[in-house]
């Protein structure tokens, strides 16, 4: 089983995802505070300065916005920022298979 | 056993078609009563009136999960039987609230992958309009229980055991002492000696069957589970009479909850208490129970058990003497057709009908999924050709199970352009696969699309209908929801790093056989597993026997020839 790995004090630069309450749906911490649906709007953080943004996630699940914020590592490429792991990829780009004949 | 006397049938004609479970006034008024229940807890939620911690049992008791992408919602089949309109209903529920599709599971249930917080008390609320609920689930109750989807069908079956489920539903649905048990429980099963239910593999197995003088009850077995400790459930009562059925399950039940671990999730199922005081001393224990137990309360009396047989009665079959004859004449004419016969049906009891089995694996396709579009059709073809009466399989398939033997070439013809008719059932491409890493919050690994790599590495079905039965099953984490343990391929999904692992086994059977599969070796990458499989079953085909199995051939040659094969390949 896999959990959510815990992120915090990793050397990797960080970003904070959760899910959103009312439709489940990935979301990422943006520097303004907000919550944005695409990895590229998320704000970076780099080793302990993710505390704020874990700060700021957790009182965001107090306002009934979001649910299990934590930090995510990520990586940058030459294509743009990309999580680390397997699991935050699919998280990022969707189901990777499609049913045939989805209406 | 109040539930069940409440619940008795007014009278046969009230039923709309057959052979499926009739809901009462009771019923209904009691599903409008939890829908109206949940309505207000979800929005108590959405208006910080409850904390997730809080709304989070809430909402598992309905079915509700939250996944990778969104929340998903698990809907009870029970024993998955259901009608032509209740399949509308869920084609209803996947075009309005999902996605357009569904995902059939290996618990006979179906799964709705993106559904909204906001929308679910209006998913709920269509699906009671159908008869149809999320509870059981989830949580640690008594889920819901699984048979053969062959039942009251089979030519092999000698007692039909939706009889049966539908009594333990009765009895355990909302079960008060058995609502908060240790861990989740399951419940499978079968009437028939072969075992299509996978009985070994559940918390308690049942085999109805009859006595020298034609007495109906049943052989328990106990105390199997997969997940990270995989245990096969082992014969606690060679016979356990009909009118014992109910005080037997609660004294194992009783059992259970009084002793079973509550401290670690992963030691709390019931196979860990029989591993550790044993079997021999559990069944002293239940048997201690069982005799305390108020017999007469508990006893399930033959009245209860005709009046929900009449929720059961046969269809109006009809006398079709030149039916067989008439399929031999179309499985002669035509080769196709006679590939799909000769893998996609069973023997029915009744002279004239077939069985149909309706793949929902297309090569390429993700295994267990239907469009609405198909789930509608298929609700047209169930009422056009099997009294309106669909099953869902626990290999995530669906059947259709009273068709007329002259009738299964047309139903065949009209199977085909729905991508419903690949002949494929029980081939390398039937492959059982969880959600996995695509959409499951616990997984570690990919399912689905391994299976559609090794589905489409084999494509060629004269190529898979030379390679025979094997069973691959594909589970994404160790909870083992693809049932990887008895596969006589399985795959397991693990996480080394952040990235995906694929452990092989070998040598597993859910069936009368049941067995664990033997690991090979060393887990495979994403992209070398397939290969790997493809060494196995050419292996396979180079060592076998001739007409052996691929199960037999490796009882026969155990895992040597195997493992020297992928050691080469690597």
């Amino acid at each position: 089983m896999q959990a959510k790995v815990k992120a915090k004090g990793s050397a990797q630069p960080l970003v904070v995802s959760a899910n959103r309450l009312r439709d489940g749906r990935v979301v990422w911490l943006a520097a303004d505070g907000g919550w944005v649906e695409h990895l590229h709007g998320a704000v970076v953080y780099l080793g302990e300065e993710v505390d704020a943004g874990l700060a700021a996630g957790e009182a965001d699940e107090q306002r009934q916005l979001v649910v299990g914020a934590y930090a995510v590592e990520v990586v940058e490429t030459p294509g743009g920022m990309v999580p680390l792991r397997m699991r935050e990829r699919v998280r990022v780009d969707g189901p990777s298979v499609l049913p045939v004949a989805a209406e | 056993m109040d539930t069940i006397e409440r619940h008795a049938p007014a009278s046969a004609s009230m039923y709309k078609g057959a052979g499926i479970y009739r809901y009462d006034d009771f019923d209904r008024e009691f599903l409008r009563e939890r829908v109206a229940e949940f309505r207000a807890q979800v929005a108590r939620r959405l208006a910080g009136e409850l904390t997730e911690d809080e709304f989070k049992p809430l909402r598992l008791m309905n079915g509700l999960y939250l996944q990778l992408h969104a929340y998903m919602l698990r809907c009870a089949i029970p024993y998955g039987v259901m009608s032509a309109d209740q399949l509308r209903q869920f084609a209803h529920v996947a075009r309005t609230f999902d996605r357009g599709y569904g995902h059939f599971t290996t618990r006979q249930n179906i799964q709705f992958n993106w559904i909204a917080l906001e929308d679910a008390p209006d998913a709920i609320a269509a699906l009671a309009e159908a008869d149809l609920h999320a509870i059981q689930t989830s949580g640690n109750c008594i889920r819901n229980v699984t048979t053969d989807e062959f039942a009251g069908a089979a030519a092999d079956e000698t007692v039909d055991p939706r009889v049966y489920a539908e009594i333990i539903r009765q009895w355990s649905t909302l079960h008060p002492e058995f609502s908060f048990l240790p861990r989740k429980f399951k419940i499978a099963i079968t009437g028939a000696p072969g075992d299509r239910a996978a009985l070994q593999i559940h918390d308690i197995g049942l085999t109805a069957k009859r006595d020298a003088q034609g007495r109906i009850g049943f052989e328990v077995w106990v105390g199997g589970g997969l997940g990270r400790t995989p245990i096969l459930g082992f014969r606690i009562r060679d016979w356990v009479p009909e009118d014992a059925l109910i005080a037997y399950l609660e004294a194992i039940l009783r059992t259970y909850n009084a002793l079973g671990g509550r401290e670690n999730i992963h030691k709390a199922r019931i196979k860990i208490l029989v591993r550790d005081v044993g079997q021999a001393r559990f069944a002293e224990l239940v048997e201690q129970e069982f005799a305390t137990l108020p017999r007469e309360k508990f006893r399930l009396d033959p009245a209860i058990v005709a009046a929900i047989e009449a929720h059961f009665t046969p269809p109006p079959f009809a006398a079709v003497p030149d039916a067989a004859a008439a399929l031999a004449g179309a499985v002669a004419a035509d080769a196709e057709f006679a590939a799909w016969v000769g893998r996609n049906t069973h023997a029915h009891r009744e002279p004239g009908y077939i069985c149909a089995v309706i793949s929902l694996k297309p090569i390429g396709g993700v295994p267990g999924d239907c469009t609405a579009a198909q789930m509608d059709a298929i609700a047209n073809l169930a009422e056009q050709f099997s009294f309106g009466e669909i099953r869902v399989s626990h290999v995530q398939n669906l059947v259709l199970p009273h068709v007329r033997q002259d009738r299964l070439h047309a139903l065949w013809q009209a199977l085909r352009p729905l991508g419903l008719a690949t002949a494929n059932v029980g081939l390398l491409s039937d492959i059982i696969a969880c959600p996995g890493l695509d959409y499951c919050s616990l997984a570690s690994a990919r399912a689905i699309p391994v299976a559609q790599r090794i589905a489409e590495r084999f494509a060629d079905l004269r190529t898979q209908h030379d390679i025979g039965t094997v069973f691959i099953n594909i589970s994404g984490c160790i909870n083992a929801c693809a049932h990887h343990h008895v596969g006589h391929i399985g795959i397991l999904g693990v996480d080394k790093k952040g990235e995906e692992f694929y452990q092989i086994t070998l040598g597993g059977s859910a069936s009368n056989d049941a067995a664990l599969g033997d690991i090979v070796g060393p887990a495979y990458a994403y992209d070398d597993v397939v290969d790997a499989v493809e060494t196995i079953l050419r292996t396979y085909l180079a060592v076998r026997s001739p007409g052996e199995a691929f199960i037999e051939t490796y009882r026969r040659t155990g895992l040597a020839p195997f493992r020297e094969a992928l050691h080469a390949a690597a």
